[in-house]
Parts: structure tokens; C-alpha cells; sequence
């Protein structure tokens, strides 16, 4: 009799095991950074458009802010643009660009075609810097805090909807709702 | 007359065989043949995270390029393998790795096919004596 019943136990462990991987697998192209919770790397890339100043990861801390990684080839990035400005323009929180793979002219157009939203943009020509915050595609944003050490990380492009249930509650000061 | 066609076959071949050679697109150079060995195997085993089932050898995404000149230049600074392969896991996690790490999170993943190889030998030594101790325990049931 029990044994009779073990081809069916069998069977419902393998479903729940393929139940699980199945919801594993809804979010497996989407890679963890390993950089959460770790200060953001050291850096000193050009402002884009005066390769004469250069932005190092000491000039951003300060107050919390949000890098955007964006580049002028990117079409999900003129999608998620509006709300980049939107984000930026509320006064929230700061925006800062980092160009990525982009040739400096088609930026500066693209910046002017659809807007600026950045409190600062700093150009990685190379991607090297990208390399160290473990960027692979654009568009990726990165909220920090305060003293540097990273809180967020989005893959793909911003939505209002991750602006406000995963980006704004995370640099709310504590007691207003902060999980 | 076999030979001039034979030497014609080898080149074809010859040629088909230096594809791989190319397709990583930029030109490293390596003067140490042991170096450019270490970096075969390692950019092999190294996923690229833009089309996440290539390795980084076989990508021609940006990003694939830009880690491999990264790799190339940490090699040509006197890098180890497992400095390199460490460098790529702070910043892009375990799953760089096409062979994950032993880990508590990694542990059903590298247990399972012993537990499993060993649950089916169990089952086959149970149903094997099962049959030795009542040879004709099949016809008693079809009866």
C-alpha cells in the first residue's frame, strides 16, 4: 500500500522542486550585485562635455543621490527618461549621469534633444569605470547614500513605480515609513 | 594528383580551424604562448553577463570585449587566475562563473546528482533482492 504511494510522493517533490525553479527562473536574468551595501568604487572620469574637469567618487558624497548609467545608443534609456526627469526635477534626490560608451557629441545632442536632467554627468568613454560597478547593459541605476555605500541597484530602465516603492522609501529619513 | 587535392582540403580546413582564433575580435597579443594558454581557459570559463549563455571568449558584446582587454591587461600585470577571477565576482557576483562556487546557497546544486546517483542505486539494490529473495514474485502478482 505505501509503496504504492511513493511514485506519487516522488511525483508532487518534483513538481514543487520545478514550482520553485520556475519562480527562481522569473528573475534569473537579473544578476544580484554583489556591490549593495558596499561604497560605490574610486573614480576620476571627465565631466562629459568639459574633459577638462574631472568628478571623482569623493566629489558625489555628501547627500544621497542616484547614478544613472545611460548612453545615447540606448533606446530603453530614452524610454525611462521621463521619469528620470520627473525624479530629478521634484527635488528628491540628485541625479548624476554616467555616460557610458557614448561618443561625447552624440550625448551632448542627445542631452539637448530630450533634455538634462543630471546634476552632473561624467563620461566613461572607455566603460572601465562601469566594469567597477559592475554595469553590463545600459540602462542601470545605482542609489547611494549619504556617505557613499550603495542601497539599490536597477537593471533596466526606471519606472514611477520603482522610483517610489524602491528608490525614494530607501533614503527616507528613519521613522517615516522605512522598511 | 590525391596530394594537390589533399593540400587543397588542408588549407580549406586549416582556415575553418583558425575562425576561433578571430572571433574574439581584438587583436591581444600574447608573447608568452603560456599566458595566451591561461587566458584561453579563462575567458572560457567566464560568462559573458550581456548574452548570458556565451562565454566571454565567444561574445562580441561591448561588454564582453571591454572584460577581456580588462583580463588581458590584469594578466600582462602578473595577475593570477583566481585574482582575476575574484576581481570579476566583487563586481558581477558568482554568476560570472560558469562553474558556481561551493556555498550554502549552491549546496542542493553540487549534492544532487551524488544524492540522486546514490537514491537510484538504493532503489535498483532494493528491487534487485526484492526479485532474488521471490523469483517468481511477478508471475504471483499477474496471477
Amino acid at each position: 500500500m505505501i509503496g504504492r504511494l511513493v511514485p506519487i510522493i516522488l511525483f508532487v517533490l518534483l513538481g514543487l522542486l520545478l514550482a520553485v525553479g520556475l519562480k527562481i527562473a522569473d528573475h534569473k536574468t537579473e544578476i544580484p550585485s554583489p556591490l549593495i551595501g558596499k561604497k560605490i568604487p574610486e573614480f576620476s572620469l571627465p565631466a562629459l562635455g568639459q574633459a577638462d574637469v574631472s568628478i571623482t567618487n569623493e566629489d558625489l558624497i555628501g547627500q544621497p543621490f542616484l547614478i544613472n548609467v545611460w548612453a545615447s545608443w540606448c533606446p530603453t534609456c530614452r524610454i525611462e527618461h521621463p521619469y528620470v526627469e520627473e525624479l530629478a526635477a521634484s527635488g528628491r534626490l540628485r541625479v548624476i549621469g554616467l555616460n557610458y560608451r557614448d561618443e561625447e557629441e552624440d550625448a551632448l545632442a542627445w542631452l539637448e534633444y530630450f533634455g538634462d536632467p543630471y546634476a552632473l554627468n561624467m563620461a566613461d568613454v572607455s566603460g572601465r569605470t562601469a566594469i567597477d560597478f559592475g554595469v553590463y547593459a545600459a540602462p542601470e541605476s545605482f542609489l547611494v547614500d549619504a556617505d557613499g555605500y550603495i542601497l539599490f541597484k536597477q537593471i533596466g530602465m526606471l519606472t514611477p513605480e520603482i522610483i517610489e516603492k524602491e528608490i525614494l522609501p530607501r533614503i527616507q529619513p528613519a521613522g517615516s515609513g522605512q522598511p | 594528383m590525391i596530394s594537390s587535392q589533399l593540400k587543397i582540403f588542408m588549407a580549406v580546413v586549416t582556415v575553418v580551424l583558425m575562425v576561433p582564433a578571430f572571433a574574439a575580435g581584438e587583436p591581444l597579443i600574447f608573447t608568452d604562448p603560456e599566458k595566451e594558454a591561461r587566458y584561453q581557459q579563462l575567458t572560457v570559463e567566464l560568462r559573458c553577463l550581456v548574452c548570458q549563455n556565451q562565454n566571454l571568449a565567444d561574445s562580441d558584446a561591448p561588454l564582453a570585449q571591454d572584460l577581456r582587454r580588462e583580463i588581458y591587461d590584469m594578466m600582462q600585470a602578473g595577475r593570477t587566475d583566481d585574482e582575476i577571477k575574484q576581481f570579476l565576482i566583487d563586481r558581477y557576483g558568482d554568476f560570472v562563473l560558469y562553474k558556481p562556487p561551493v556555498k550554502s546557497n549552491t549546496l542542493v546544486l553540487w549534492l544532487m546528482p551524488a544524492v540522486l546517483l546514490f537514491g537510484g542505486a538504493l532503489v535498483v539494490i532494493i528491487v534487485v533482492r526484492k526479485r532474488g529473495l521471490n523469483p517468481g514474485g511477478q508471475e504471483e502478482e499477474s496471477s
